[in-house]
């Protein structure tokens, strides 16, 4: 049986998006997939080598439920309901819902963003960074994890076009 | 059931259970069977897929006090 392939493209910098990508990956590869990931423009963030500035932003983002980590069950229960308008103007609002969001991740036993991207690369899921945005954002090679591959649309297009699965992400 | 092999993934969530299992099968040999113990209630349709995606049996499974038990036999 030929070796299904799954192509992914990467476009979102944050906390929560980072997730999908990196668990669908490594479940493929699991799976007996050939994955490549095209990280673009944002999602460039996630194979930097320091990605613990990712972060979440609940700010205009309704389907986010607001739950508290930690405290009596009845407590964590509670979906805080808190409006754009009051989001906005609290200094560090985001790095409050990150920590608290990153909290949730660990009781839940949810694997961190550097643990799924390691298993991904011992799974010898390809990971290319597009090239031009690499430029347009000023990063160096040098920001980027090892292993990482360099490229365009084209690349892309390469591995994509024979794919079984393409998604972007 | 014998088995040759335990994989403790209780606690773990998806696909933290899969790739352990993936990596525990890879350390064995063909017709070996390991044990799994996990607590993530999708683990159970997931199993199923893995085993029907990758070729290895899933042997028997079990529900016990929010705990489940998989037997998989390597390919």
């Amino acid at each position: 049986m030929e070796t299904k392939k799954l192509a992914i493209i990467a476009t979102k910098g944050t906390l929560d998006w980072a997730y999908p990508p990196f668990i669908l990956a490594s479940t493929a590869a699991a799976l007996g997939y050939e994955v490549q990931i095209f990280f673009t423009f944002y999602g460039l963030q996630l194979v930097r080598k320091d990605v613990s500035g990712l972060k979440v932003s609940p700010l205009g983002n309704p389907g986010m439920p607001m739950k508290m980590p930690f405290g009596p069950k009845w407590f964590k229960g509670i979906n805080w309901n808190i409006p754009n308008a009051v989001q906005s103007l609290v200094p560090g609002y985001e790095n409050v819902a990150t920590s608290l969001m990153k909290m949730t991740i660990a009781n839940n036993g949810v694997a961190t963003i550097p643990e799924l991207r390691s298993l991904c690369q011992e799974a010898d899921v390809k990971f290319i960074a597009c090239q031009m945005t690499v430029e347009l954002f000023g990063f160096e090679h040098s920001d980027f994890i090892d292993g990482m591959e360099y490229g365009g649309a084209a690349t892309f297009f390469e591995f994509a076009g024979e794919s079984d699965i393409c998604l972007f992400i | 059931m014998d088995f040759s092999k335990e994989l403790d993934a209780r606690g773990l969530n998806c696909p933290l259970p899969i790739l352990r299992t993936k990596k525990a099968l890879a350390e064995m040999t063909s017709g070996d069977i390991l044990k799994v113990i996990a607590t993530d209630p999708g683990s159970v349709k997931d199993m199923q897929a893995f085993a029907k995606q990758t070729g290895n049996e899933l042997v028997n499974s079990a529900e016990a006090g929010g705990e489940y038990t998989f037997f998989m036999k390597k390919k």
